[in-house]
């Protein structure tokens, strides 16, 4: 085989392997350092190495380095003129010798003269300096010919377009990060925007303060037992926060009555679902079942709830764990005309309505959160918290809840809630 | 790549076998053992290539490498058994400017 097509033979050979290292998954680093070993293979190049391009910090971090010695300057610094030069040079491989004229070549001239640096080629991909790659003489002694410039060239627009590649993924993660970052700020404020509704509401009632609140607390704990997604149980727990914002509209007096109000109240006081509806409605939430679990938290499996008395299945099933919350933390709190009923009433009361208001693998859930906090097994104490330590100590609680339980459906129903994001 | 047989490294030479392919996944490794055998003190690094069919672009790089290794460590590098395709490959690129090649 003559010399010239051997040589041809083994170029395009390192051509090909240097197109599939920069296409396949391997990491930054190991690409670079495989691509200066394809360069400095193909043409006999005793040393060199591969630096990328920090526009931010205009400098030349050195990437992969073979044989340049020690004392070898892992990061150089550029000015505007160097940068210009690149740009208007492309990726034609530089003499040393005729760069030296460039700012950027007399302050490292020491460096490169020990290092016996030959050539330099900017990488200019899209009008942009990502990199260089420096080489020595090559080892056969000869100068770089016109054809070894050409195989650099080739061999720097394939390292170029790794290292622009790596530039764009470095960019797109640091976008990803600060998208990240604005986006759990822009939850803090919604969470934070929700409590202090919640808190709104509440205040409108003396009677019931903290309801909206605990309601809440309680889905949290009904969404997380029935095995919820995470974003699921964060939605479950807005949607508890907000199920009476609609009451924001109700006058006070209806609200805070001592006594059990008329029809004409009654009335009055049922259109807080529909215009808490219209209230949340026009608002982005994150989870998109927030208003219809306002607009139906007062429905029932039965279809005798209101506002538009729906059955068991067209009833949105958000909506009935804001029911069981809701209807939970009014038995087990006190009214103005009623004082809380004892824990072994409210879960005979939840039992028997289980199937008729309740949805009873709903009901089950929240039996369950509570027989694990009885029983020691988890040891946040989240009902202690809402219900008070004499109420959950109450004779029996753990025996009445395993009872409850046992027969109970076990159905967890999962993916309930829809979310935005 | 296999490494070298104790007995051959005596009188600070030693004897490092490349594999059938000396390519990225392998010359990593003939780097390193050669490497280590002139930070032992080795004067005289063989590297065998009896076995070896193919030399890469990375193969070649590395090759050349040890060279510089050996050189700035007053150490001196024999390619021994080498076949007449890579022995014309290393002609052309220089390395047997750098390295006493042996053919087989």
């Amino acid at each position: 085989m003559s010399e010239s097509k051997h040589k041809l033979i083994h170029t395009f050979g390192a051509l090909a392997e240097l197109g599939n290292e920069v296409a396949n998954k391997s990491s930054f680093q190991e690409t670079i350092k495989t691509s200066l070993h394809l360069v400095l293979g193909s043409l006999g190049i005793m040393r060199g190495g591969v630096a990328r391009y920090s526009r931010f910090n205009h400098e030349f971090n050195m990437v992969a380095i073979r044989g340049l010695g020690e004392d070898f300057p892992l990061s150089l610094s550029l000015c505007y003129e160097d940068e210009r030069q690149f740009l208007a040079n492309g990726l034609e491989p530089m003499e040393i010798e005729q760069a030296k004229v460039l700012p950027f070549f007399q302050v490292y001239d020491k460096s490169f003269e020990r290092a016996k640096l030959a050539l330099m080629v900017p990488l200019v991909i899209r009008d942009e300096t990502v990199g260089a790659v420096f080489l020595v003489q090559k080892a056969t002694g000869e100068p770089y010919s016109s054809y070894d410039r050409e195989i650099i060239c080739a061999m720097g627009r394939h390292i170029g377009v790794a290292v622009a590649q790596r530039n764009l993924l470095a960019e797109l993660e640091r976008r990803a990060d600060e998208n990240r970052k604005l986006y759990d700020e822009m939850r803090t404020t919604y969470a934070d925007t929700v409590k202090a509704f919640a808190a709104a509401i509440d205040r409108k009632d003396k009677y019931t303060e903290g309801h909206s609140v605990r309601v809440g607390k309680y889905c949290e704990i009904i969404a997380a037992e029935l095995g919820w997604h995470v974003e699921e149980v964060e939605g479950a727990a807005v949607a508890g926060y907000l199920h009476d914002v609609g009451k924001l509209t109700v006058e006070r007096r209806i609200i805070n009555a001592p006594y059990r109000i008329n029809a004409k109240e009654s009335a009055e006081l049922n259109k807080h679902p529909g215009v808490g509806y219209e209230i949340l409605m026009p608002i982005h939430h994150p989870y998109t079942d927030v208003p219809l679990a306002a607009k139906y938290h007062h429905e029932r499996l039965d279809g005798r709830g209101y506002p538009d008395g729906l059955y068991d299945r067209e009833i949105p099933y958000i909506a009935k764990v804001v029911n069981l919350a809701d209807s939970f933390d009014a038995m087990t709190t006190d009214r103005p005309y009623k004082r809380r009923r004892p824990a072994g009433e409210v879960f005979e009361d939840l039992q028997r309505n289980s199937g008729k208001q309740f949805a009873p693998e709903i009901v089950s859930a929240l039996f369950r959160g509570m027989l694990q906090e009885v029983s020691g097994e988890v040891a946040d104490k989240k009902f202690r918290r809402l219900l008070g330590r004499e109420y959950m100590e109450a004779e029996n609680i753990g025996s009445i809840l395993q009872g409850a339980l046992s027969g109970a459906p076990t159905i967890t129903p999962i993916n309930l809630m829809s979310t935005d994001n | 790549m296999e490494s070298a047989n104790p007995s051959d490294i005596n009188q600070g030479k030693a004897v490092v076998l490349a594999g059938d392919y000396l390519n990225k996944l392998t010359g990593d490794l003939i780097e390193r053992e050669c490497r280590k055998r002139i930070d032992e003190g080795c004067r005289q690094l063989v590297v065998d290539f009896s076995r070896t069919e193919i030399v890469n672009s990375v193969g070649i790089s590395i090759l050349l490498g040890v060279i510089d290794t050996a050189a700035n460590a007053g150490a001196t590098v024999v390619f021994s058994e080498v076949n007449e395709h890579t022995a014309e490959l290393f002609d052309m690129l220089g390395v047997s400017r750098h390295a006493l090649v042996n053919p087989n």
